[in-house]
């Protein structure tokens, strides 16, 4: 098995062969369930107020993966979600823009025209997205599909059979071979937190994933319930800062699906702040995968600006 | 045997069908006209109102869309449940307005007829303020009566029962829903509504219930933008001036009445119009 990067020497041990790779992952240490929970929902109950909300709010808007991943998606609907992420707030100029737009693979060429220049990352789902259940071959046909059209980012899922079954080498072996496929391209791995069922697996897949070279591990695909929470996005920000200990480099979280209220996001945020440090604060470490999520920060940004509730007719509807 | 101690109550607000705790954790004591304690109310705050609005405007789309015909039944239901706690009404009405127990009969069973009375409205709006217009070329021309949306109701000081029942009742006949403010000093017979509500076939979310003080919570509700309408007829007259400015901004239908309206004659059209939109459509003809 091919390490990715030069690593410290335990973690180039810990990929040398699948029974090292095993031996490793088995080898962190458990999760507290209920110590995570609990440390959750108490960062959950800080107040963020006035200016430090206001900040947080676009701070939130700059970090959103505006994300279509409907089957009845159309061309024009992702030209409008385009310009929805070039200025969403159009009667606001000083809204930032969003950080990237998410679609499906056939869709990224008409995102890249529309977002030609204006510094928005495209990003495309790929491999057999949502599940995963495909050949090896057409994953990577789909990575390399995407990547040509245009898409700077590539959201992969793993093979969550294969991690449960405990074929961790062959998770591995496909991360490795997409990201190769991704060139230049950013590479979030889904881990599909949902699927994995404990803590432990989350953490585990947060460190296989880092090992093989993913640049950002992201929650769920937003197709299985529980989506993100809290609590597992606490987990996996934890691995990138013990990652950065370890390695000194920074690899960022992204936490996508269920997260709609501008109320969550700030939790999300708090988390970030506390879990990994402030420097996580900022686009290129943390994103949000969302939809509706945008919708609600601009409206609690007029409510802070106008010093009264906005309501759903002064945003867009999409 | 010695006299039982009565269990004290303290009440909650009402919103989308359930009874939460105000979010300030606030609450109030409200008195009899003698000034003797009667029971803690909840004191909502102006996050207890977007809460509420946005239960409202939840529950609009279903409510406005259900037929006439079946939120005829359901209000009808409301006041046979109304019917089933009259005592209690008679009670709590003499309770905080004072008045003696005939008088209270009275206001109750005027409360209930009034209820009535918009129920059996709700299929004959359409039919009379709606109309089939003559116009000059081929086409059919049809006004019809669309609610209006959301709207919040400040709930007559005075008149705890029948008062209530005369504002909300007509706001959610033609297919609103609302958010009321009740009155500030006699809100038990609006908890007990709410209780009714509840209890009865009413979605959750169509009426939410806010005790609390008015003037605190009313601007809120005035300037929110996902607020359609609103219904000056508990404001304290200081007020009215600026609930009108704040409500221009986002272009709000506002009813503005006589301070001190007498809710026991019987009433017309004028409080369903109110919260109506017309809505004409062209359609060419022998097409």
């Amino acid at each position: 098995m091919a390490a990715p990067t030069t690593l410290p020497s335990a973690l180039a041990d810990a990929v040398r062969d699948e029974s090292s790779l095993r031996r490793f992952l088995h080898g962190l240490p458990g999760v507290d369930q209920v110590g995570v929970e609990q440390r959750a929902a108490g960062l959950g109950t800080r107040s963020i107020k006035k200016a430090s909300k206001l900040h947080a709010i676009d701070l939130a808007i700059s970090m959103v993966d505006l994300t279509t991943l409907e089957g009845a998606d159309t061309h024009g609907k992702v030209r409008s979600l385009a310009a929805k992420a070039k200025r969403p707030d159009p009667e606001r100029p000083d809204v930032p823009k969003v950080a990237a737009v998410c679609v499906y693979p056939d869709m990224v060429r008409t995102a890249a025209d529309e977002l030609q220049g204006t510094g928005i990352n495209i990003a495309s789902v790929a491999t057999a997205f949502p599940s995963g259940r495909s050949t090896m071959d057409i994953k990577l046909a789909d990575t390399r599909f995407a990547v040509e059209q245009g898409a700077t980012e590539v959201d992969m899922v793993i093979d969550r059979g294969a991690f449960l079954s405990g074929r961790y080498g062959e998770v591995f072996e496909e991360i490795v071979k997409v990201k190769q496929a991704c060139g230049d391209a950013h590479l979030k791995v889904i881990l599909e937190t949902g699927e994995l069922v404990t803590y432990d697996n989350v953490r585990r897949a947060s460190w296989l994933a880092l090992l093989a070279g993913g640049d950002f591990i992201k929650t769920s695909t937003g197709k299985v319930q529980p989506a993100a929470t809290l609590p597992v996005t606490h987990v996996m920000l934890q691995a990138v800062r013990d990652w950065k200990n370890q390695t000194g480099e920074l690899r960022g979280v992204k936490p996508a699906g269920g997260i709609r209220t501008t109320k969550d996001a700030i939790k999300y945020l708090v988390a970030v702040h506390e879990v990994a440090g402030p420097e996580w604060l900022d686009p290129h470490l943390f994103r949000f995968g969302a939809s509706t999520l945008l919708n609600d920060l601009l409206m609690q940004r007029r409510t802070q600006l106008d010093g009264h509730y906005s309501g759903p007719d002064y945003v867009t509807v999409d | 045997m010695s006299d039982r101690v009565t269990v004290a109550k303290t009440y909650k607000l009402y919103i989308g069908g359930a009874f939460p705790r105000s979010e300030s954790g606030r609450s109030y004591p409200v008195s009899d006209s003698k000034g003797g304690f009667l029971a803690n109310a909840a004191q909502g705050s102006r996050k207890d109102a977007r809460d509420a609005v946005t239960a409202a405007r939840k529950a609009f789309g279903s409510w406005s869309g259900a037929t006439a015909y079946n939120r005829g039944q359901v209000l009808y239901r409301v006041a046979e449940v109304l019917e089933g706690r009259r005592e209690q009404f008679i009670t709590e009405v003499a309770q905080s307005e004072g008045v003696q127990l005939k008088k209270a009969q009275s206001v109750v069973d005027a409360a209930i007829d009034r209820w009535v009375w918009y129920a059996g409205w709700t299929d004959k709006i359409a039919a009379v303020l709606g109309s089939s217009n003559p116009v000059a070329g081929p086409y059919f021309s049809f006004s019809t009566p669309e609610p209006t949306g959301v709207v919040a109701v400040l709930a007559p000081q005075q008149s705890s029962l029948l008062g209530l029942v005369s504002v909300i009742a007509p706001v959610i006949a033609s297919g609103n829903t609302c958010v009321v403010i009740t009155s500030q000093d006699r809100p038990l017979p609006a908890i007990t509504l709410s209780e009714v509500l509840a209890t009865s076939d009413v979605p959750g979310g169509v009426v939410n219930i806010i005790t609390g003080r008015t003037a605190e919570i009313a601007p809120w509700l005035a300037s929110h933008a996902d607020v359609n309408a609103l219904d000056l007829t508990g404001s304290p007259e200081s007020l009215r001036a600026d609930l009108e400015r704040s409500a221009a901004g986002t272009v709000k239908r506002v009813l503005r009445n006589k301070v001190n309206e007498d809710f026991t004659v019987t009433p017309d059209l004028s409080r369903i119009r109110a919260y109506l939109e017309t809505k004409t459509v062209w359609h060419p003809t022998g097409v």
